[in-house]
């Protein structure tokens, strides 16, 4: 009968298998011809390819942030592949033609990519390694004006959006991995909704690294034009292996006038073992711009894998009474660390955002808020609402806050709260008294503690999210 | 304590429990048959609460001499989900507060939970609602409570409403109500005891641990133990707790030292 809240041994990643499909990579290391050739590979505009290079210019004279609340050895970004391709025979048409063992892998992930079985009312762009291989219900989106495709489909098809709106959020230089990032992204989904449209079916993107070197560097970008709606699903994770890899995306989110773009992730690369051997490097750039008057972005994000995280999606609320929140889950069981939190840049008048910080560590984990609300002089009549909390499981993990708020406007109204709770023994015996497992126990406390952040979720997610929470923690409470 | 033995449901034999290396219990004798309601009373710090959270099991707890049979099974070598699933329900002093999960969910978990162990079917919420209905009507409650966060936020009045109503509905064949007349006032009282008394049945029983006799004039006990120094020292029927109030514990404590 023990029952002492102890971290004990994590559940088996449950995506860690490996497909064995020929891959198509170029040599690993970073210099200007890597770049030419992954431009080259994807067929890209000239603009596409300076655009690349400038990125890549300005990264090599930039220094390795060490600002975040996180430990890891340096990185090798010589030894890192940058593009990883399965191999295929031709351009595809549709479905069809799409490898069977592409198709086996994101069925076995759960993400049906065949229409016939489609995932009620969501649209699924799959990216394996550094490729889209497929993008369902592109037609019944066409007819609506609606773009949804992979972004280097975009940059082929697409062009004068792409330059336009790219790095018109996160420029190239907007910081290291963001740099990087701009000179090499591979792959990541691109989505338009044009004025007055309501996008009738959830967007979504899976991403999978396969490759075992590789980095992934998905860039996603997402255009809002005027009085329209898109809510956007993320979905991540990885093979188990030894050797940690880097995943470097940015997101970039444009709302226009009156326009919403609702965003939200299930992140659950594969986390490393109870040692900390192994797991994703996530160093991720995420922002929005509510460049429209009453426009409203909304990051809602549930962090469960990962070796490291590193990732503060933000709003830059330029519009009049513009709108942005941010809501999040962030577990750490074993070694992990979370450095995670958002921006939220007020420029316009009568702004508001919302922050809403649920932080969960077990095990030896190290979960880190970090949050920069900045209210401007011209911001009258701001708001912003902080809620952090967090919790902890067992005596060896960490929870760790830094609010940092920047107020130059009076009129600006801020309110934080936070707060740090443990999860008993004594909640965890009156649920057992009841007759629930100490397990059972443990996700419904834990759970509850995260229902703000859940309740944001889309259905199908938010599903998804309890389950992952669940096996997150297995074995956390004995 | 040799009474009846061989059909009790509850048959506690010599136990000695410690918390944190103090040793509270030092060696209790209790037999509860069904049907029965047993009053344990004494002092504070005599270790009335202990044998509560011993009899369900609390982790904090060292049972260190001693047994304990429940309906023919060793009590003490099931886990504390097992005894609940058993039918041993602990009515807490301090209910523990669970944000975000509604009331009604914590309950039909706990329920299913304890209908899998039987082998029954697991109810879905409606047909939850159904039973939750039926079982306020039997304890004269509403459910009120139900849609709130379990305890957040509750007063105390109605934290052990709620735990009475729990109790409603997973039907324990043990009940150990753990000081749950306390903080009450006369009028809260009245409703939660009233509620312990219309769930009596012949085949389960009921242990009230209690500092003041005033519970028992809405539960009528059919044995008064006190518990003095990790022991009972005194047995009796229900005028046994008419005279505690009104002679206090002491002159049992000289008693039991003779």
């Amino acid at each position: 009968m023990t029952s002492s809240i102890e971290s004990q041994v994590l559940q088996p990643y449950k995506y860690g298998f490996v497909t064995d499909i020929e891959s198509d990579e170029v040599p690993a290391g970073l210099n200007e011809d890597v770049i030419r050739l992954i431009s080259a590979k994807k067929r890209e505009p000239a603009f596409m390819l300076e655009w690349r290079l400038k990125a890549y210019r300005h990264w090599i004279t930039m220094k390795e942030p060490t600002w975040a609340n996180v430990k890891y050895p340096p990185i090798d970004y010589q030894a890192i592949v940058y593009y990883a391709a399965p191999k295929q025979q031709k351009q595809l048409d549709n479905l069809q033609q799409v490898d069977p063992k592409l198709l086996e892998t994101f069925e076995k992930l759960g993400i049906p990519l065949a229409e016939q079985k489609r995932l009620a009312g969501v649209a699924v762009d799959a990216v394996f390694d550094s490729v889209s291989v497929a993008t369902t219900f592109k037609e019944t989106l066409a007819q609506q004006g609606i773009i949804f495709c992979a972004f280097s489909e975009a940059v082929r098809e697409h062009p004068e959006l792409v330059e336009r709106h790219l790095g018109s959020v996160v420029p190239y230089n907007d910081n290291y991995f963001a740099a990087l990032n701009s000179a090499v992204f591979s792959d990541g989904s691109f989505a338009y909704i044009p004025k007055g449209v309501r996008c009738p079916l959830e967007l979504s993107t899976y991403f999978r690294i396969n490759a075992a070197a590789s980095g992934q560097f998905e860039r996603t970008l997402i255009v809002a034009e005027e009085g329209s709606y898109v809510s956007y699903l993320e979905g991540c994770s990885a093979p188990q292996r030894d050797a940690n890899q880097l995943h470097a995306a940015v997101v970039e989110l444009i709302a226009l006038d009156d326009a919403q773009i609702k965003y939200s992730t299930v992140q659950n690369w594969y986390p490393g073992d109870e040692e900390g051997r192994g797991g994703i490097y996530n160093f991720v750039t995420k922002r929005g711009k509510c460049a429209g008057r009453n426009s409203k972005i909304s990051w809602t994000q549930v962090e469960t894998g990962s070796a490291i995280t590193w990732k503060y999606p933000g709003c830059i609320l330029q519009g009049d009474n513009s709108i942005g929140e941010f809501y999040s889950v962030a577990v750490t069981n074993n070694r992990q660390q979370a450095d995670t939190g958002t921006k939220m840049i007020h420029l316009g008048k009568n702004t508001r955002s919302t922050i809403v910080s649920k932080g969960i560590s077990a095990g030896r984990g190290q979960n880190t808020y970090r949050g920069q609300v900045k209210i401007l002089k011209g911001a009258t009549g701001a708001r912003n609402y902080s809620q952090c909390d967090s919790m902890l499981i067992g005596d060896k993990c960490g929870a760790h806050t830094f609010p940092y708020i920047d107020v130059r406007n009076s009129t600006a109204i801020m309110e934080h709260e936070a707060s740090t709770s443990k999860i008993g023994e004594d909640q965890i015996f009156y649920c057992r008294q009841r007759g629930l497992s100490a397990e059972d126990a443990t996700s419904m406390i834990v759970n509850g503690f995260c229902k703000e952040v859940f309740r944001e979720l889309p259905m199908e997610f938010a599903v998804e999210a309890q389950r992952l929470l669940g096996i997150s923690l297995e074995g956390s409470v004995g | 304590m040799t009474r009846a033995a061989a059909t009790a449901m509850l048959e506690v034999q010599d136990l000695h429990a410690s918390v944190e290396g103090r040793e509270i219990l030092r060696g209790v004798d209790l037999a509860v048959k069904a049907g029965e309601v047993h009053a344990i009373m004494g002092p504070n710090g005599s270790g009335k609460s202990t044998l509560a959270q011993v009899l369900a099991g609390h982790p904090a707890y060292t049972v260190t001499a001693g047994s304990v049979r429940y309906q023919g099974k060793d009590l003490l070598d099931m886990d504390p989900e097992e005894r609940a699933r058993e039918g041993v329900f602990l009515a807490f002093q301090y209910p523990v507060a669970i944000r975000g999960i509604t009331n009604a969910y914590f309950l039909r978990s706990a329920l299913n939970a304890v209908r899998k162990h039987r082998g029954q079917p697991e109810l879905d919420p409606l047909e939850f609602l159904d039973l939750l209905a039926e079982k306020l009507k039997a304890i004269d409650s509403d459910d009120g409570l139900m849609n709130r966060p379990v305890n957040d936020g509750f007063s105390g009045g109605e934290k052990k409403r709620n735990e009475i109503l729990q109790m409603a509905v997973l039907e324990p064949k043990l009940a150990i109500l753990d000081e749950t007349d306390s903080g009450l006032d006369i009028d809260a009282l009245r409703t939660v005891a009233g509620a312990v008394d219309k769930l009596r049945r012949p085949d389960n029983a009921t242990v009230v641990v209690t500092h003041y006799q005033r519970i028992l004039n809405y539960i009528t006990p059919d044995f008064v133990h006190v518990l003095s120094a990790g022991r009972i020292v005194l047995s009796g029927g229900k005028e046994l707790a008419l005279e505690l109030e009104a002679r206090g514990y002491d002159w049992v404590r000289s008693e039991a030292a003779v």
